[in-house]
């Protein structure tokens, strides 16, 4: 009797040490695949953040061989820091544009009964991020030559706020549906205007969603290369996402010490938006994913 | 001056529901007036449609001496507390009381020294600079009734002021409620689905059934003498035991045995017509002696509610099947289930329904004082 319960516990001892190894490899093994991929993105970024201080910068990250020079060079280049402001520019006015006609036209499908709302909301959203900008480039370069506004900033915040319409307005329809119209009505008994009910109750409700849709209007437009690229002719207007394209030495050769210190510089704005809008307002995307 | 006139008012929802179907109220001047019926029925329609948030398809609505139908709900000088309150969820309870007078051009510190005290008088100081998040439901809902006061409306509309309360607050904002009506006098509607909260607050109740009212009066009214057998058996907390019965002369045969007619039917009845017998649990007596002039049966179920119990008696119909009849009876008093038991109606309480409206008329003489004992309001 006693000898068979000595026996199990012996292969339960073994079983259970086995287990613990097997479990430890499995681990060890798990963190080493994480490492892998936390590598492979971080590394870029490791660049990206060192290169730009680097006397000789080159393809690999090393420790850089610290120098400001880099900097000094590309504010002798006429066309960079013009370059930034122009993104800003290009990408504060698509994102006010953007967030005004989405919040009406997101407002006004989401309270008013229309025939047809939910197909033409999914036809919308379905056309402008299945057929994609760059299909229909040829048609909107006509466009904009028609109408006089190549060469035109406005132009293209105009097509840029086109290409951003459909998305922002789903997104922000499910915010307006997932605020209570007993606010509005609310409101409306006590004599409050529709745009007062929009400016008081409606607008700062929906603030998450407005900051949403804005910051990811402002990193679309500061990311878009073709648009800019096609329909502004002369250095003097494009943007950085442009001038990014022009860095190359005489050669012919990418010049690494501009292009690093110069998407160093492109990223921060972005970056730095998304640090503050955050802790200010928070992001939310709830809607889409929450139904 | 602010009594409410309601003339053939008709709602008409474009997908053609009738939520309302030419129906005429007047509700006086300070009254505390109760819409109540099933959920369906129209009565939040109807609230709606004198706050101006609906616009009538047809007839009219008066607020004291001025025609509104067509007026935004702006102009009506109304002031509406919703099911959720509707709390702006971005502005501090200050704010939220002081909205109503920054949409009327209230300079800051006036309509923030307007919205202290009122929040005073509710017992709300503490907590002027919180959001209503951090509010519990009881009070929420004051603020949201301290924001329909400072504007000092003609006219209170409330819809569903207590559904969103757990049951012991409730209990509390009734009594609350009811005494600031009071105090403040001003002429309030509320619309509710439940028959005890409007026989609690209400001086007067319109029961409403399918876009029509099906009877109005006061609590004590609709609770005697229900003016057809859908109010009967909506208003009550226990419902209203309707028992088919047949004329036979002088009397009514039910349920095996003969009961004398009520005195308000008497004369109106024709022998052989076939009628239905109506009286509340509360206003029958079990014995479990035998008695003249009693229904009786078989006892079925017992259940205790706390000082009384609702004991339900298995009765022959009249067709040969058995129907089922409840009576109230005081605590220590109760049968066991197969016992057999006797109920008497009380004198002045049984009514009788002929195709489903009351016989005798709903404003019919004053009843006898009820006898003290089992409650009637529970």
């Amino acid at each position: 009797m006693s000898t068979v319960t000595t026996t199990a516990d012996g292969t339960g001892t073994a079983d259970r040490s086995r287990a613990a190894v097997r479990h430890l490899l499995a681990r060890v093994g798990r963190y080493v695949f994480l490492c892998l991929v936390l590598a492979f993105f971080a590394l870029p970024l490791l660049w990206l953040a060192t290169a730009p201080f680097d006397d000789t910068p080159t393809i690999g990250t090393s420790l850089p061989d610290f120098t400001l020079d880099n900097f000094r060079t590309l504010l002798d280049n006429p066309y960079a820091m013009t370059s930034l402001v122009n993104s800003v520019w290009l990408a504060g006015g698509t994102a006010v544009l953007v967030v005004t006609f989405a919040a009406l036209a997101a407002y006004a499908l989401s309270r008013v009964r229309v025939p047809g709302r939910d197909a033409l909301l999914y036809g919308l959203l379905l056309l402008s991020s299945i057929v994609t900008g760059t299909a229909t480039m040829v048609p909107l370069f006509e466009l904009a030559f028609r109408l006089h506004l190549i060469d035109s900033r406005l132009g293209v915040i105009l097509i840029l706020t086109g290409g951003l319409l459909p998305a922002a307005i789903f997104i922000l329809k499910d915010f307006m549906d997932a605020t209570p119209t007993s606010y509005e009505e609310s409101a409306r008994v006590f004599g409050a205007s529709p745009l007062q009910i929009m400016r008081h109750i409606v607008v700062p409700v929906v603030r998450p969603g407005l900051a949403t849709v804005g910051v990811w209007a402002v990193a679309n437009v500061w990311g878009n290369f073709l648009v800019p690229f096609l329909l502004l002719r002369g250095p003097d207007k494009a943007p950085a996402a442009v001038i990014m394209y022009t860095l190359y030495t005489e050669g012919g050769q990418a010049d690494l010490r501009l292009l690093s210190t110069f998407s160093l510089l492109y990223s921060l704005p972005v970056a730095l938006m998304f640090v503050f809008v955050s802790s200010r307002y928070g992001f939310r995307f709830h809607g889409g994913i929450k139904r | 001056m602010s009594a409410i006139t309601l003339r053939e008012l008709t709602k008409v929802y474009p997908n053609g529901v009738r939520a309302l179907d030419a129906l005429d109220l007047e509700i006086a001047d300070g009254e505390f007036f109760a819409l109540l019926g099933p959920s369906g029925c129209g009565k939040t329609t109807l609230l709606r449609t004198i706050a101006g948030l609906e616009l009538a398809s047809g007839g009219t609505v008066r607020i004291g001496e001025r025609a509104v139908t067509n007026l935004p709900p702006g102009q009506r000088d109304v002031a509406m507390v919703f099911q959720d309150y509707a709390l702006f969820p971005h502005m501090t309870v200050r704010d939220n009381i002081a909205y109503p007078l920054r949409i009327k051009k209230v300079g800051k510190a006036a309509r923030q020294d307007k919205a202290a005290a009122t929040a005073d008088e509710l017992g709300l100081s503490t907590l002027l600079d919180r959001r209503p998040g951090q509010l519990s439901g009881g009070q929420q809902q004051r603020v949201a009734l301290a924001r329909a006061m400072a504007c000092h409306p003609k006219v209170f509309l409330l819809d569903e002021p207590l559904s969103n309360l757990d049951a012991r607050l409730r209990l509390e904002a009734r009594t609350f409620l009811k005494r600031l009506q009071r105090e403040l006098g001003v002429t309030t509607v509320f619309v509710t689905h439940d028959q005890a909260e409007a026989l609690a607050l209400a001086d007067r109740i319109a029961v409403m059934e399918g876009g029509r009212i099906r009877q109005v009066g006061t609590p004590t009214e609709v609770f005697r003498r229900p003016a057809n057998t859908f109010v009967a058996g909506f208003i009550g907390s226990t419902p209203m035991n309707l028992v088919p019965a047949r004329v036979d002369g002088d009397a009514l045969a039910l349920a095996g045995v003969r009961l004398p007619v009520p005195e308000d039917a008497r004369g109106q009845l024709a022998d052989g017509e076939t009628v239905v017998y109506g009286v509340r649990p509360e206003y029958l007596d079990y014995s479990p002696e035998p008695v003249p002039e009693a229904l009786t049966g078989q006892v079925a179920v017992v259940e205790n509610l706390g000082s009384f119990s609702l004991v339900s008696l298995d009765v022959p119909a009249e067709d040969d099947t058995a129907t089922s009849v409840q009576v109230v009876v005081p605590e220590g008093r109760e049968p066991d289930p197969g016992d057999t038991g006797w109920v008497v109606p009380r004198p002045g309480r049984s009514l009788v329904y002929r195709d489903g409206e009351l016989v005798g008329g709903a404003t019919a003489p004053p009843v006898p004082a009820p006898r003290t004992g089992v409650g009637a309001e529970a």
